[in-house]
């Protein structure tokens, strides 16, 4: 990109949520809001999958555990109120510890174990957020956690719409201002960690780890690295996520919800930062789009066939499997994958 | 000790289950090294459709045990069928992708049937209708039902058909084949494509066998119902050593004893704190055990990474 489309870019990204809010109402905003979450989400997996190459099906797990320590030490569950200062790195930490005790059992499994593995976790951290309510009620169980205070920086009271410059900044507008920041961060992160001599390993294990273990890469330290990272953003998103939403319980940490963020990654394109993120905002806003799906059935057909939710499902089983029949390499791949993956391969 | 019998008859009626569901992920893996995500999917299928079948066919007036058995011979029918357009569409076409590709057509695949399962027949847990006339005998405390006895009579003949067919037969040898080594089995004529397909339509077979136990077994029938139950019977799979007949028979029975005596005990040993509400954490336990402690399983054979 040269400097006048980065600059454009970046105005249109800055000027997103206040043109969305005038001309789609503040609902298409949160929408955007949790697409950016999402973002975050893809891109904490795709250090885990696209970069080391562990399929990880379980990523909720952290995004789960950040959420919940977040809800749990600024909530009036146990009449904690915690800023978001000190609960978002904490819960960072927390999901990366989960991250390495995930990792260091699983570190010798080859792909599909490992996949059943992180699978296997992802349900029982479920399992426990479900039934922790007894003895004693750490959780609160099915019903989850609400009343989670909003989102606050010190003074900034981002839930508050502000009059500023002759405009008025609702709630969910700043939000996105933070979320935006985050995202930024994440991806500046990302680009820095994949070029860095930690990302080659990563890229060298992906590729061929016997081969990288006799160049003398201590591959166990750097996959328990990839977990811990992966899992660390994941955190950091689940408690944006629980200061946003205000409200959270194990219904939204189900294994559909890691196979949509695999999706994200998979169909955006393994291992490429813009890929990524092409492919989290398409999937984080088809739902939406969906929508429209039911009344346009009862316009042609006279009734509801398929609703929503089993659409959005079918729709992405199918594109997973056509994508990688099709385009394995996903919709906007990097070059090095593109080329690894057209080209004739040598079958072991 | 009655509750520990009881406990145990339960274990292995659930556990002959998981054996036959296994077998399918076992046979898969040994051939292809490709764990088969769908296969759970496939058995829910088997389920429903016997449900249905049943339902319909004692609409017609047929009476109750021809209806049980043309169920269970339409399900197998119709699972089958699914085996072979699975592997043909999700599998066949990524033989020589990476290993990610067909792990990733195969969550997909198993996306896919649950929703059209949903669409076909709804999101509400449809019940087995009543026709096994269950009787039960009592020692002690302790209860069989028929329907156990017949569970475990009918997996252990099926067990034992599948092994005479892997050891006796030309087409288990061929199959045994492909699994050392695919391309010398090719290079001495055995039609490799061919035998896959087969694998994959024995495998469904026994899945749809195994969906209608478990649906009469539990008295329901639910879209979802085969995500956890594939991962019990990979889990037994795993823990009997993947890729080996016996091996999955074995975990799958040991690990539904494990499961019943878990859920019975859990309560007693923590002293009310865990529930029998945990019982599903216990598969993955046994897994992740298995896999660090002792990766080949019971009795698989160490095999070496091709370099």
């Amino acid at each position: 990109m040269t400097r006048v489309q980065k600059i454009l870019f970046a105005m249109v990204l800055l000027t997103l949520p206040l043109v969305t809010d005038l001309a789609l109402g503040h609902g298409w905003v949160r929408i955007l809001d949790f697409a950016l979450l999402y973002i975050m989400l893809a891109l904490g997996l795709n250090i885990v999958v696209g970069y080391a190459g562990l399929l990880d099906l379980g990523y909720v797990a952290f995004f789960a555990v950040g959420a919940y320590c977040n809800a749990l030490l600024s909530s009036p569950h146990f009449n904690l109120h915690w800023p978001l200062w000190a609960t978002l790195p904490l819960g960072a930490l927390v999901a990366a510890a989960f991250g390495v005790v995930l990792g260091a059992p699983t570190l010798k499994l080859r792909g599909d174990y490992l996949a059943i593995v992180t699978l296997g976790f992802g349900e029982i951290i479920r399992i426990f957020l479900n039934n922790l309510n007894r003895p004693i009620n750490i959780t609160n169980g099915p019903q989850g956690i609400d009343l989670i205070d909003p989102l606050r920086l010190g003074p900034l009271q981002l839930d508050q719409s502000w009059h500023f410059l002759g405009l008025e900044w609702v709630g969910v507008v700043n939000s996105y201002y933070l979320f935006l920041l985050a995202v930024v961060l994440v991806v500046i992160f990302s680009h820095r960690l994949e070029n860095s001599r930690i990302g080659r390993a990563w890229s060298a294990i992906r590729e061929d780890e016997i081969a990288a273990r006799s160049m003398g890469i201590n591959t166990r330290n750097l996959k328990l690295l990839a977990f811990a990272m992966g899992a660390t953003l994941g955190g950091v998103s689940g408690g944006l996520f629980a200061a946003f939403q205000g409200f959270v319980s194990p219904e939204s940490f189900t294994l559909m919800e890691s196979v949509m963020i695999l999706c994200m990654v998979v169909l955006g394109g393994m291992g490429h930062i813009a890929g990524v993120i092409i492919g989290a905002v398409i999937l984080s806003i088809l739902p939406e789009a969906l929508r429209a799906a039911g009344p346009l059935q009862e316009q042609l057909l006279g009734h509801v066939v398929v609703d929503a939710a089993s659409l959005r499902l079918l729709l992405f089983g199918v594109a997973l499997i056509l994508m990688m029949l099709l385009r394995p390499e996903g919709i906007y791949p990097a070059s090095s994958r593109r080329r690894e993956l057209h080209s004739t391969r040598v079958s072991s | 000790m009655d509750i520990f019998l009881q406990q145990l008859v339960n274990g292995l009626t659930l556990g002959s289950i998981y054996a036959l569901v296994a077998l399918g992920y076992t046979m898969v893996y040994g051939i292809l090294e490709l764990i088969n995500f769908a296969h759970g999917e496939v058995v829910m299928v088997g389920a429903l459709v016997a449900i249905s079948t049943i339902n319909g066919l004692l609409g017609l007036g047929w009476p109750a045990p021809l209806a049980v058995v043309a169920a269970v011979l339409l399900s197998m029918l119709v699972c089958m069928s699914l085996g072979f357009i699975i592997e043909r569409v999700a599998y066949r076409p990524l033989r020589n992708a990476p290993r990610l590709a067909p792990l990733i057509t195969a969550i997909g695949i198993s996306m896919a049937l649950q929703q059209v399962a949903s669409l076909i027949w709804g999101r509400s847990y449809i019940s087995f209708p009543s026709v096994v006339n269950v009787q039960s005998w009592a020692w002690g405390e302790v209860i069989v039902t028929s329907l156990q006895f017949s569970i475990v009579v009918i997996s252990l003949l099926i067990m034992a058909g599948l092994m005479g067919l892997v050891q006796k037969t030309s087409l288990g040898r061929a199959m045994r084949a492909t699994a050392q080594n695919p391309a010398a089995a090719q290079l001495m004529g055995v039609n490799i494509h061919r035998i896959i397909a087969l694998t994959f339509i024995i495998g469904s077979a026994l899945a749809a066998v195994a969906g209608v136990m478990v649906a009469a077994y539990y008295g329901v029938g639910h879209y979802t119902m085969g995500f956890m139950l594939g991962l019990k019977a990979f889990t037994a799979a795993v823990l009997g050593g993947i890729g080996n007949l016996p091996g999955a028979m074995v975990g799958g029975l040991v690990l539904g004893i494990v499961e019943s005596l878990g859920a019975g005990y859990i309560g007693d040993i923590t002293g009310g704190v865990l529930g029998s509400n945990y019982k599903d954490v216990f598969a993955f336990l046994v897994l992740i055990a298995v896999l660090i402690f002792h990766p080949t399983g019971l009795m698989g054979s160490r095999s070496r990474e091709k370099v």
